[in-house]
């Protein structure tokens, strides 16, 4: 059933329309997850997962106990424009939560979102990346949170957990906004921003269905056994950056092991026919980000490695 | 006066962005001016090439007093004013959502760091800046509640207000916020424009500035003494919302003094020209905030209000 959360006269002609779509198995009010999506406008992964989780559940309404809200797009004016912000004002959304009813129109909206999933037994935020990096399915929580949080996440069906250290700034977070009101809520990252992989968004839906049947949600069968992530914290990432300003070139393939000192791309100057930089690992392990974008300023973002992690040739 | 690098950003394409500093007078760092780091902030730019000029022709007569150094940054972001994009290069950061900055992150991390490096230590930090919603504000004062503000100097720049704001998360990674955490008297000063040069309110804010460096002994300067600041909260001032969207009609100015029930503005459909929606005045009270868009979205904010003072 499609239901509409909020509705904001845009200037001319059209309404800015926050819908989601709740479907009912038993008992429809005895449980509750909300899957959203959508938040930065460029970003697509959630469209397939969301897609799949509609279609799945309406295939066997009857393996379902309690209710799924599915949100595909929180920010629908930025996903009609591929842009990550809100258009207009410029602003990341996720940093606008819990907004405030007595605040901007945009602000009320966050309020009307956050008011609608309060009161959920979980929410998962799936998110994207962005047009820059490529991302392993992942979950990120928070270390405030990682108590309460982490035992869902692991039955998520991803390649990792990462519990981040918290930064104030993240405290305008839906999944943070949301955690703090007790809805136990995480980010799930995959894939790069504009692009949808299918295989990704079905290891994250095979996932969601493994949560909910371990929540008591879900009684029909599984797909697959779900894989057991890794475990990270700040600690074991290992963040490569730039250190010149040109043309990222990578020579490794993304979710792929790399030894230490092994050549990882270069940095290249088209003008002059120069390599400006040599990028090397440093530490062995998972290449889990890999940049997509080729343009690099100097401290731009290059790979994210996962080290301390055992890997058989 | 002398001239100094402050950070360079290099680019393949394009020149390199080099953030230029103007130092004036030598010894402890008295005074630092920071103008545009939004690539609309051009009123902001504008108003700190106004103040380089004032202060190369007082340094020119000695007015500048003795061991004091005041150094200015007119622009920051000179790479998105070239090309109209308000944030910082491809990523599009808001620089002044980066402070204090690192020097291992990233390109607007290392951005944030190298400026911030170079002005921490300054006793006083004023900064240009402008508001994220589109609208236009009576010239003021603001600053961060962190626990170390202190309104009694913000009233040495003369201006009819002096605005204390509470912060939120994400004020957490400005530069007013950090200014202060290092122990800078930091100010933000608010004309009423952004992306447009208004000569009356950018006269007002270089005075502003010059009183405030007079008043702290830093430049000796004959100005006029300014206002004696009110100071307000900005939890107290009431928000006037619309109801509907579509083509906004402003009917009140800034600073205006309006009674409840006066008509504030009109809401036009914009497809048959008709009046939507009056906005009325929900108290008596002084225009402080304006929406200046011609458009409006419904909920919006259009006016903010100061409670009527007793005279």
């Amino acid at each position: 059933m499609i239901r509409e959360i909020i509705a904001t006269q845009l200037p001319v002609g059209e309404k800015l329309r926050i819908v989601k779509n709740r479907i009912e198995g038993k008992d429809p009010d005895s449980r509750r997850i909300a899957i959203v999506s959508g938040i930065h406008g460029d970003e697509f992964e959630g469209q397939y997962v969301i897609y799949e989780m509609a279609r799945r559940l309406q295939e066997h309404p009857e393996y379902l106990h309690g209710s799924v809200d599915l949100y595909p797009a929180l920010n629908p004016l930025g996903m009609d424009m591929a842009v990550r912000e809100l258009p207009g004002l410029h602003m990341d959304m996720n940093r606008m939560f819990p907004g405030n009813e007595n605040g901007t129109a945009l602000e009320k909206v966050a309020a009307a979102i956050v008011g609608d999933i309060a009161g959920a037994d979980l929410c998962l935020d799936i998110h994207a990346s962005n047009i820059f990096v490529r991302e392993i399915p992942q979950v990120r929580i928070s270390e405030e949170f990682a108590e309460r949080v982490l035992p869902y996440a692991q039955l998520m069906n991803v390649d990792m957990v990462w519990t981040n250290a918290a930064e104030t700034v993240h405290e305008a977070t839906l999944a943070h906004s949301l955690n703090l009101l007790g809805v136990p809520s995480f980010v799930v990252e995959m894939g790069v921003g504009t692009r949808i992989s299918r295989h990704f968004g079905n290891q994250v839906t095979d996932g969601i269905f493994h949560l909910m049947k371990h929540i008591g949600m879900w009684s029909g069968e599984l797909k697959s056994e779900i894989q057991q992530p890794v475990l990270s914290t700040d600690g074991e990432v290992e963040f490569i950056r730039s250190g010149s300003t040109g043309v990222f070139l990578p020579e490794i393939e993304h979710n792929h092991f790399v030894k230490k000192g092994d050549k990882l791309g270069e940095v290249i100057d088209p003008l002059r026919g120069e390599v400006l930089e040599e990028i090397l690992a440093q530490k062995s392990g998972l290449v889990f980000t890999l940049r997509e974008y080729p343009f690099v300023r100097e401290g731009a973002l290059l790979l994210r490695i996962l080290t301390g992690i055992d890997h058989d040739e | 006066m002398f001239t100094e690098n402050i950070y360079t950003v290099t680019s393949p394409y394009r020149e390199d962005m080099i953030i230029k500093g103007y130092s004036f007078g030598k010894g402890d760092e008295a005074a630092c001016i920071l103008g545009s780091e939004r690539g609309n902030e051009v009123q902001q730019m504008y108003i700190c090439s106004q103040l380089v000029k004032a202060l190369k022709e007082l340094e020119a007569n000695g007015c500048v007093s003795a061991g004091k150094k005041i150094l200015v940054i007119p622009v920051i972001n000179s790479l998105g004013m070239n090309v109209g994009e308000k944030f910082f290069g491809v990523e599009n950061q808001d620089i002044n959502r980066r402070f204090p900055g690192r020097k291992t992150g990233d390109s607007a991390d290392r951005l944030a760091e190298g400026i911030f490096s170079k002005i921490r230590n300054y006793t006083y930090g004023i900064q240009l800046t402008s508001f994220y919603m589109a609208g236009e504000f009576v010239p003021h004062v603001r600053m961060m509640e962190t626990g170390f503000q202190n309104t009694s100097l913000a009233n040495l720049f003369g201006l009819p207000y002096a605005m204390v704001r509470k912060p939120t998360p994400i004020d957490t990674k400005t530069l007013n916020y950090n200014w202060q955490n290092e122990m800078t008297a930091a100010f933000s000063l608010y004309t009423n424009r952004t992306d447009t040069i208004d000569e009356k309110s950018a006269r007002q804010a270089v005075a502003a500035v010059l009183r405030f460096l007079t008043r702290m002994g830093i430049i000796r300067y004959e100005s006029h003494s300014g206002y004696i600041s009110h100071v307000i909260l900005e939890q107290d001032l009431t928000d006037v919302h619309t109801m509907s969207g579509g083509i906004f009609k402003g009917l009140v100015s800034l600073g205006e003094d309006v009674r409840y029930g006066h008509r504030m503005a009109e809401i036009i459909d914009p497809y048959e020209g008709y009046v939507k929606e009056t906005i009325l005045a929900p108290t008596d009270g002084i225009v402080f905030f304006a929406h200046t868009d011609p458009l409006v979205t419904e909920g919006d904010i259009v006016y903010q209000l100061i409670h009527r003072l007793h005279e």
